[in-house]
């Protein structure tokens, strides 16, 4: 089995600035019920994205024209809380291929690299620099709209990471930052492989260590 | 060189290292349940696996079970559907299943421990974050996502990077009317939520020494709440006394090989930690939670903070990395107001006297047979409060039969309460057990997050004494007063 390929991946990031968000968010356990790894998309955000009466909230970003776009851009901690790979699921479902944020939960960064989703983590000052960067343009889109120009420059900060520099630019601001990612991990997004596949490989080795257990 | 229990265990463990990459590290035990396996079998069985080492892999149904009537038909499809895979799943792969109603069934962290399959210097994995519980018999034991499920099913290890290492030492004697509970929710609160990602974590000290086995799961359980990847605590004579005669244990001459191996499993002298931080337990005051991750918690006594930067920090005796709560505090205002609004509070009122709705006492924290008996020691002799929604959730099938056994029931049963079934029931509300919107709940669970209850439900997360005087006075109030 393999996952989706990463090299390159340009798009308009889509903005959560709030810090901590948990895995119960990504995905409420309710919905953990179904047995295969398909159709979390639809659930994604859940109690966030639908009232009580399972109407969009209007102001949700993912109800509005700024929830478009393959990066999502999220607060400090991302996908903290329970080990469900389900909220990786949801948000790949839902079109997610990276998420860039300052930090993220450890279980989580293993789900995402495990379903090709990649984790980007950047520094406060450059993910506070990509939130203003929306602010300003919210401005302007203010300012179109009084005008009732074309809106066509209405959008987001575009991003654009790149797996094998393991760089992200911000095309608007043209900063530019490295992250992080061992050579392991980035060969297997790059060629598609999964761990599983590689574990596979090493049966071998695996039952010798079986056969001479060494004590501590 | 001088080795930390940490390095000692995983040192052990460690099959090959991928240069510049991560480790393939064995696993001792698997545990799995309902809700986290379906799609590890189908992906093995999409590949034509077979499972490696089905000896090694335990399963239990826990997270979707209903906490009354489990002898009949669970009616939802969806929570019946998931457990009936279970049950075909480990049928077909030869994986020892402990079904609803089997007397050794329960919540997946208490069952390994109490039946002996958890014992001393193993690595324990299990699709569920607060497989750290098991840490605290001295394992590397940690939760992994359903890919990793499938990783161990089909070769019995996993591809990890070595954690850094962080020490947390508590000393001195715990206040009467102060649980394990309380002392892990005072430490969560000062090291913030991800104080502890990228570690792993050692707690020592004379107080942890002086904790019994249960309590030493209550805290290493909690751990994963700051963020790290697990905690552990150096095994000792009380943990081999816990572990003599259990089912899974070893037996005679297997035994006493073990507990030699077992007894070097302590850090050397000398041993790096890459971070350390020292509590004094005599500081630590009863706790509950006021917001929305179990970090914002407060003494039950004092008022809600006015801003998060509104709490002092650990004593750091070495650290590589100050903690994050003190690095994040200015830009965390609005998810402040936020988790605030959320909860219905104001900064600045007190906790104590707040009416509540829901108590549930449960959980792989605290549903062990310890929890039970300190509920029952506050509630013996008084009655519930009619306007209370009480759970009491036995975490497992053992801690159920142990509370009728020891006439906890009776004393439960006399104030007005109902003891429910084995599962893990309001602590993620995936059952019918969940708490309705804008409706206070003490839980004696680890998480508080929006919605983790139910919908809307607002938790407080707090040790079984604080539950049990919200049980029979309807409000949040300190356990002191009402001890026996
Ligand atoms: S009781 Fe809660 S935390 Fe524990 S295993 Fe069940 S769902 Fe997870």
């Amino acid at each position: 089995m393999s996952i989706p390929k990463f090299t390159i991946l340009e798009s308009a990031a889509v903005l959560m600035p709030a810090q901590n968000i948990d895995t119960d968010q990504i995905i409420p356990a309710r919905f953990l019920k179904t047995t295969s790894r398909e159709g979390f998309g639809e659930n994604l955000f859940y109690d966030w994205r639908y009232n009580n009466n399972g109407e969009p909230i209007k102001e949700f970003v993912l109800n509005t024209p700024q929830g478009r776009g393959t990066i999502l851009v999220a607060g400090h901690n991302f996908g903290c809380g329970s080990s469900r790979e389900h909220a990786a699921w949801a948000l790949a479902d839902y079109g997610f291929r990276a998420v860039v944020s300052s930090f993220f939960a450890d279980i989580f960064r293993n789900n995402a690299l495990n379903n090709g989703v990649l984790p980007v983590q950047v520094s406060e000052q450059f993910l506070q620099q990509i939130f203003k960067n929306s602010a300003l343009n919210t401005n302007k889109k203010e300012l179109n709209n009084n005008l009732n120009t074309n809106n066509s420059l209405i959008n987001n900060p575009i991003l654009k990471i790149d797996l094998m520099k393991k760089e992200i630019l911000n095309v608007a601001t043209g900063q530019k930052e490295n992250f992080e990612i061992n050579s392991y991990k980035q060969e297997c997004l790059i060629k598609g492989q999964d761990d599983i596949d590689y574990l596979i490989s090493n049966l071998d080795e695996i039952e010798k260590y079986e056969q001479y257990k060494t004590s501590y | 060189m001088a080795k930390t229990i940490f390095d000692k265990i995983w040192d052990s463990h460690i099959v090959k290292n991928i240069p510049e990459g991560p480790s393939i590290l064995y696993i001792d035990r698997h545990f799995i349940h309902e809700v986290t396996s379906p799609q590890a079998f189908s992906g093995l069985e999409k590949r034509g696996r077979k499972v490696l080492r089905p000896k090694q892999t335990f399963a239990t149904c826990d997270h979707n079970v209903p906490t009354l009537n489990q002898d009949k038909p669970i009616e939802e499809p969806t929570s019946r559907i998931p457990i009936e895979k279970l049950a075909q799943n480990t049928r077909k792969h030869k994986i020892k299943y402990f079904p609803l109603g089997h007397p050794s069934n329960g919540v997946v962290h208490i069952i390994g421990p109490e039946l002996g399959i958890t014992q001393c210097g193993m690595t324990i994995v299990c699709g569920d974050s607060h497989t750290s519980t098991h840490g605290a018999l001295g394992n590397i034991a940690f939760g992994i996502g359903t890919s990793e499920v499938e990783m161990v099913l089909a070769t019995q290890t996993l591809l990890q990077s070595k954690p850094l290492q962080m020490l947390i030492e508590v000393n001195g004697k715990l206040q009467k009317g102060v649980c394990a509970k309380d002392l892990i929710l005072h430490i969560i609160s000062k090291m913030g939520t991800s104080g502890g990602t990228g570690y792993f974590i050692e707690f020592a000290g004379s107080t942890i020494e002086n904790l019994s086995m249960e309590e030493r799961m209550t805290v290493c359980n909690m751990s994963i709440e700051m963020g790290a990847r697990g905690g552990l605590i150096a095994p000792d004579k009380k943990t081999f006394d816990y572990l003599e005669g259990l089912f899974y244990s070893p037996k005679k001459e297997e035994w006493d090989r073990s507990v030699k191996k077992w007894s070097e499993l302590k850090s050397d002298l000398g041993a790096k930690h890459h971070a350390a931080y020292c509590f004094n337990a005599c500081e630590i005051e009863p706790m509950v939670t006021y917001g929305t991750n179990p970090g914002m918690g407060i003494p039950v006594t004092s008022k809600i903070p006015l801003s998060l930067t509104d709490n002092d920090s650990p004593i750091n005796k070495s650290s590589t990395k100050k903690s994050s709560k003190i690095e994040q505090s200015n830009n965390e205002t609005p998810s402040y107001i936020k988790a605030l609004k959320y909860m219905g509070f104001m900064p600045g009122m007190p906790i104590a006297g707040l009416s509540i709705d829901y108590v549930f006492l449960g959980s792989c924290t605290n549903g062990r047979i310890e929890d039970f008996r300190a509920f029952a020691s506050i509630v013996q002799g008084r009655k519930k409060d009619p306007n209370i929604i009480a759970w009491l959730v036995p975490g497992s099938k053992k801690v159920e039969k142990e509370i009728e056994e020891e006439g906890i029931g009776h004393i439960l049963r006399e104030a007005g309460f109902e003891i429910r079934q084995p599962g893990c029931s309001a602590c993620l509300g995936m059952n019918e057990d969940k708490i309705p919107a804008n409706k206070y709940a003490v839980s004696t669970s680890n998480r508080n997050f929006e919605g983790r209850q139910g919908p809307g439900a607002r938790t407080i997360l707090a040790g079984p004494l604080i539950a049990a005087v919200a049980a029979i006075t309807g409000k949040i109030n300190d356990p002191r007063e009402f001890l026996p």
